[in-house]
C-alpha cells in the first residue's frame, strides 16, 4: 500500500515539475519556493517545505485528516481554507489570476467546470488522473474526481412504508406526494438531478416534472434542514445525497433517527452518483506542491482515510471500499460522467423558469 | 456650506472669519480642510462595494437585465421584501420605543436590569437566533416566522437609541408641557415622542436596511427575499454580473429608505436646552398599569432571549458529535474578541469625522456623504465581501487576506452602525458649543478632544460597543477574508453546523454569545449612563 503510494507520489511529482519549471519559464517569476522543485527533481522529497493554499469546499473534518496525513508524507505545509464551495468559487473567480490559492476542492462538478470554462485550471497530471476511472474526472482533465455521493430518497419511517416508496424520482411529481415532499433546489446537488433529468425526458418534460415537484413540496434552504425535517416528520421524505443521512444519524444519535434511505430504480434519472472533485489553480506558482497533493488524495493512504471519515462519501480508487456506509458504490446508482453534468446551467435555467430558483 | 444659524453672534462672526485673508491663508493651510477631506476618504473606502456592484452591473446588456427582472420569481420577492421590511421596521419601532420608554421613564421594578436583558438579543447573531427558532418550533416559518425572529433580533436597534435619548433628554420641555394642561398621553405623543425622533429614524434605517439585504436568518425560516434572489445568482450561477444587477435593484430600495429616513429624522427643528445642565425626568408612576407593563417586559424579554438560551442549552446536552478539536475554541474566541476590538476602534474613529462634517456643515454635501455610506448596508454580505475581494487584491495585494482587510471589510460592512451612534449623539449637542470653546481662544483640535468628543462620549462608546457585537458573530465576509489558518467562533460554528454537527456547534454559539455580554453590558451602561451635562464637561 505504502510502496504505491510513494510510487505515484513520485510520477506525479516528475511529471509535475515540468509543468512547473515551463510555467517559472514562462511567468519568469521563480518564487522562493519554486527554486527547490527545479533543483531537486531526483528526489521524492523534494517537494518538502513548500507550502500550498487550498481553498476546500469539502467535510472539514476529512480534509483535515487528509491534509495532515499528506503532510507527513511530503513535508508540503497546506494552508487550509474552508468555505462554501460556492462562495469559494465566487472568490477564485473575483480574484483571478492574482488568487493566492493552488488548489480548488469542490463538492460538486459546476463549481470546476465553471472555473474550468474560464481558463483558471491547470491539466491534472495523467497519473492522477488515471487513478480513478475517466468519468469520474473533467473531460478535458483540468480536475480529478476524489470521493462520490449518491442521490437518495431520504424518508421518515412512520409517514412512509417501504411499500408506498417512489421507484422513480418522476413520482414524487404525482399527486401521491402532495404536501409531503421537502426540496432543497438552491444546494449545489440539486441541480445534477435536473440535468440528469433534462438527459433522460428532455427540458419541456423537465418543466413539467419540476412544477409538479414545486406544487407538492416544501423548499428547503439546504440539505441539512431538509434531512432533520425528515428525521422530525416536518415533511415525509426528500430526495438527498446520502451522506447527510449518515451525518445526522451521528449527530441526533441512532435513537433519534426516524428515517431511513432508499434508492431509486437503476436507470432511473434519480439514481445517480456524482463525484467531489479537486483542480490545480493555473495562477499557482507551486504547481508540482499542489499536484503533489492531488496525487496524494487519490493514492490508497488518501483514499482510505476518505472510506473511514465522517464524511460519508465513497472512495473512487478500485479496490478500496467505503467501510461505514450500507451500500457498496456499485450499488448506489449509475455514476454520471462529470461531463454530462457539464456546468449545470440549463438546469438552473429551468429551476428558474418554474419559480424554484430565484 | 453653510453655517449652523444658531448663537446670535456666530453668522456675522462666520462671514467676517470667511472674508479675512488670515482666515483664507489659514484654510489653505489646510485645517478646515481636513475635516471634508477625511470625511470623503472614509466615504471612498465604505463605498467601494457600491462601486465594484455598479462595475459588473454594467458588464450586463439590456436584454439580459429584462431578462433577469422579467422572471416570476423576481417580482414576489420584490414585494416579499418590501412587506417584510415594513412590517419588521415597524414592529422594532413598536416594541423598542415600548421597552425605552418603560425602562428609562417608568417606575416600573427592576429598570435595570430589564435594560440589560433587553439589550442582550444583541449577543446573539441572527442565524443563532433563526436556528434556534427553526429548532425549537418548525412551525416558526414563512412570512410571519420572518417578522417574529427579525424583530426579536433587530428590536434592540431601535431600544437602545431611543432609551439613550430619553435618558438623556432633558425634563423641563415635558414639565412645561404638563403645567399647560396637556395629559400624559399627549405630553408622550407631542413632546417625549419627537425628541426621540432621531433615535427612531436611525434605528428605523438601520433595520429596514439591514431587512434589505439579510439572507441567512431567513434561510432559516424558509421565506425568500429578494436578497435570495442575489445569493443563486453567486452561488448556483456563479453569475456576479447578473448578481450585480439584482444588487442594484437593493440599492434602489435603499436610496428610498434613506430619503424617508432623512425626512422624518431631521423635521424642524430640535428642542436642545442650551446652556444649562439637562435635567432627567421623575419617573412616571404607572400605578395599576405596572402588572400589564410587567408581564408585557417580560414576555419581549422571555421570547427575545429565552428561546435562543434554551435551544442552546438543549444543543449543549443533546449533541452527540465528538469530533470537535477542544483546543481550538480558545483561539477562536481570542481571534474573534482580537478583530471585534480592533474594529470597533477603527469603524467608530472613522464614524467621527462623517458625522462631525454633517452637524457641523449640514447641506447637500455632507448629508450625500452620510447616505452613501449607509447604502452599502443594503447590500448581502456575500456582495460586500467580493468587492473587497475585488479591491483589495488588486490595489493592496500584499494585505490581501492578512488581518488588515479583514478589519476593513468588517468597517465597510459595519460603518453604518456606528455611524448612527455618532450621529445620535452629536444630534443633542448644542450647535454654538465649538464656536463658544473656540472663541474662548482654543484650536480645532483642543474644542474636538477637550470638547465635542467629551460630549458624544456615550455615542463613541454605544458605536464602539455596536460594532464589536456585530462584527463578533460576521459570517459571511469572514468566509471569505479572514487569513488563511486562522478562525473566528462564527466560521467554527458554520462548520459545523454545515456538517450536522450541532452538538460541536453549540459551544461556539454559546462562546459567541457569552463574549458579547459584556460588550452589551458596557453597551448599556454607557449608552445610559447619568445623563451627561454640559455644565459636567465645561
Amino acid at each position: 500500500m505504502l510502496t504505491h503510494a510513494v510510487r505515484s507520489g513520485r510520477k506525479s511529482a516528475a511529471v509535475a515539475i515540468g509543468a512547473a519549471v515551463t510555467s517559472v519559464v514562462l511567468a519568469a517569476c521563480g518564487s522562493g519556493s519554486s527554486k527547490p522543485v527545479a533543483t531537486g527533481r531526483s528526489a521524492g522529497g523534494s517537494l518538502a517545505g513548500q507550502s500550498i493554499t487550498l481553498y476546500s469546499g469539502q467535510h472539514e473534518q476529512t480534509v483535515q485528516a487528509l491534509v495532515k496525513d499528506f503532510e507527513a508524507k511530503s513535508g508540503v505545509k497546506v494552508n487550509v481554507r474552508s468555505g462554501d464551495e460556492a462562495e469559494l468559487a465566487n472568490q477564485i473567480l473575483t480574484e483571478g489570476k492574482a488568487s493566492p490559492a493552488d488548489v480548488f476542492f469542490a463538492e460538486n462538478p459546476p463549481a470546476l467546470t465553471t472555473l474550468e470554462e474560464k481558463g483558471l485550471l491547470a491539466k491534472v497530471d495523467p497519473g492522477t488522473l488515471s487513478a480513478v476511472p475517466a468519468s469520474d474526472s473533467s473531460a478535458g482533465g483540468d480536475w480529478v474526481g476524489v470521493s462520490a455521493r449518491s442521490a437518495v430518497f431520504a424518508y421518515n419511517t412512520s409517514a412512509v412504508q417501504a411499500s408506498q416508496l417512489p421507484t422513480s424520482v418522476k413520482d414524487l411529481a404525482g399527486p401521491a406526494w402532495k404536501g409531503k415532499l421537502g426540496i432543497a433546489p438552491s444546494e449545489t446537488d440539486f441541480s445534477p438531478i435536473v440535468t440528469r433529468m433534462i438527459k433522460a425526458v428532455g427540458a419541456d418534460a423537465t418543466k413539467t416534472w419540476l412544477q409538479g415537484l414545486k406544487a407538492n413540496g416544501k423548499v428547503y434552504a439546504s440539505n441539512e434542514d431538509l434531512i432533520s425535517a425528515i428525521n422530525k416528520g416536518e415533511v415525509a421524505g426528500g430526495v438527498v445525497d446520502h451522506y447527510y443521512w449518515y451525518r445526522m444519524r451521528d449527530e441526533v444519535g441512532t435513537g433519534a433517527v426516524h428515517s431511513a434511505l432508499a434508492s431509486f430504480t437503476a436507470g432511473d434519472p434519480g439514481a445517480m452518483v456524482d463525484v467531489s472533485g479537486i483542480g490545480v489553480l493555473s495562477s499557482s506558482r507551486h504547481q508540482a506542491a499542489a499536484q503533489a497533493f492531488l496525487a496524494y488524495l487519490v493514492s490508497q493512504p488518501g483514499q482510505q482515510i476518505i472510506a473511514t471519515s465522517q464524511s460519508y462519501e465513497y472512495p473512487l480508487l478500485p479496490g478500496v471500499t467505503a467501510a461505514k456506509l450500507d451500500k457498496p458504490l456499485s450499488a448506489a446508482g449509475a455514476l454520471v460522467p462529470a461531463t454530462d453534468l457539464g456546468d449545470g446551467k440549463q438546469a438552473l435555467d429551468l429551476l428558474q423558469s418554474v419559480g424554484l430558483l430565484s | 456650506m453653510s453655517q449652523p444659524a444658531v448663537p446670535t453672534r456666530a453668522l456675522p462672526r462666520s462671514v467676517l472669519r470667511a472674508m479675512n485673508p488670515a482666515t483664507l491663508r489659514r484654510r489653505a493651510s489646510g485645517a478646515p480642510f481636513v475635516l471634508p477631506v477625511v470625511a470623503a476618504a472614509v466615504a471612498i473606502v465604505v463605498c467601494c462595494p457600491l462601486v465594484f456592484v455598479v462595475m459588473q452591473a454594467g458588464q450586463s446588456g439590456w436584454d439580459s437585465v429584462r431578462q433577469l427582472l422579467g422572471r416570476p420569481l423576481v417580482t414576489t420577492l420584490l414585494w416579499h421584501t418590501l412587506e417584510l421590511t415594513v412590517t419588521v421596521t415597524a414592529a422594532t419601532l413598536l416594541v423598542g420605543f415600548c421597552a425605552a420608554f418603560l425602562t428609562q421613564r417608568t417606575d416600573i421594578p427592576g429598570r435595570r436590569v430589564f435594560t440589560v436583558l433587553l439589550a442582550m438579543p444583541l449577543a446573539v447573531p441572527e442565524f443563532v437566533h433563526g436556528y434556534c427558532w427553526v429548532s425549537l418550533f418548525p412551525s416558526v416559518q414563512g412570512f410571519w416566522g420572518a417578522v417574529l425572529v427579525m424583530t426579536t433580533s433587530l428590536y434592540p436597534l431601535v431600544f437602545l437609541p431611543v432609551a439613550a435619548t430619553l435618558r438623556g433628554s432633558d425634563a423641563a420641555t415635558e414639565e412645561v408641557a404638563r403645567s399647560l394642561g396637556h395629559s400624559r398621553w399627549r405630553v408622550l405623543w407631542r413632546v417625549t415622542l419627537p425628541q426621540t425622533r432621531p433615535a427612531l429614524a436611525g434605528g428605523a434605517l438601520l433595520v429596514s436596511l439591514y431587512l434589505l439585504g439579510e439572507y441567512g436568518a431567513f434561510a432559516m425560516v424558509r421565506y425568500t427575499t429578494f436578497a435570495t434572489a442575489i445569493y443563486t445568482q453567486f452561488e448556483t450561477s456563479f453569475d456576479t454580473v447578473s448578481a450585480s444587477v439584482l444588487a442594484l435593484v437593493l440599492i434602489v430600495l435603499a436610496v428610498l429608505v434613506i430619503g424617508a429616513e432623512a425626512g422624518a429624522g431631521r423635521r424642524r427643528g430640535r428642542v436642545v436646552r442650551e446652556g444649562a445642565a439637562a435635567r432627567p425626568a421623575d419617573p412616571l408612576p404607572l400605578g395599576r398599569g405596572r402588572i400589564p407593563a410587567l408581564v408585557g417586559l417580560a414576555a419581549v424579554v422571555g421570547t427575545t432571549l429565552g428561546v435562543p438560551v434554551y435551544a442552546l442549552g438543549y444543543w449543549l446536552a443533546k449533541g452527540n458529535s465528538s469530533t470537535l478539536p477542544s483546543a481550538s475554541i480558545w483561539s477562536a474566541t481570542a481571534t474573534t474578541a482580537g478583530y471585534a476590538l480592533v474594529t470597533a476602534a477603527v469603524a467608530t474613529a472613522a464614524a467621527v469625522p462623517v458625522a462631525l462634517l454633517a452637524w457641523r456643515h449640514p447641506g447637500h454635501a455632507s448629508e450625500g456623504i452620510v447616505r452613501l455610506a449607509y447604502l452599502t448596508r443594503a447590500l448581502p454580505g456575500i456582495a460586500v465581501a467580493l468587492a473587497v475581494v475585488f479591491f483589495a487584491i488588486r490595489y493592496a495585494q500584499p494585505w490581501y487576506q492578512q488581518p488588515p482587510m479583514l478589519v476593513a471589510g468588517y468597517v465597510v460592512l459595519f460603518f453604518p452602525l456606528a455611524l448612527t451612534a455618532v450621529r445620535a449623539s452629536l444630534a443633542h449637542v448644542p450647535h454654538g458649543v465649538e464656536d463658544v470653546a473656540r472663541s474662548l481662544g482654543r484650536r480645532r483640535l483642543a474644542v474636538l478632544v477637550r470638547v465635542t468628543l467629551p460630549l458624544i462620549g456615550p455615542g463613541l462608546a454605544a458605536s464602539f460597543a455596536m460594532v464589536a457585537l456585530t462584527a463578533s458573530t460576521e459570517l459571511t465576509a469572514t468566509l471569505l477574508l479572514h487569513p488563511t489558518g486562522t478562525e473566528t467562533l462564527a466560521t467554527r460554528f458554520w462548520s459545523y453546523t454545515t456538517g450536522l454537527a450541532y452538538g460541536a456547534a453549540a459551544p461556539y454559539a454559546a462562546m459567541m454569545t457569552l463574549l458579547s455580554v459584556p460588550a452589551v453590558v458596557l453597551l448599556t451602561r454607557r449608552t445610559l449612563g447619568p445623563a451627561r451635562s454640559l455644565k459636567e464637561e465645561a
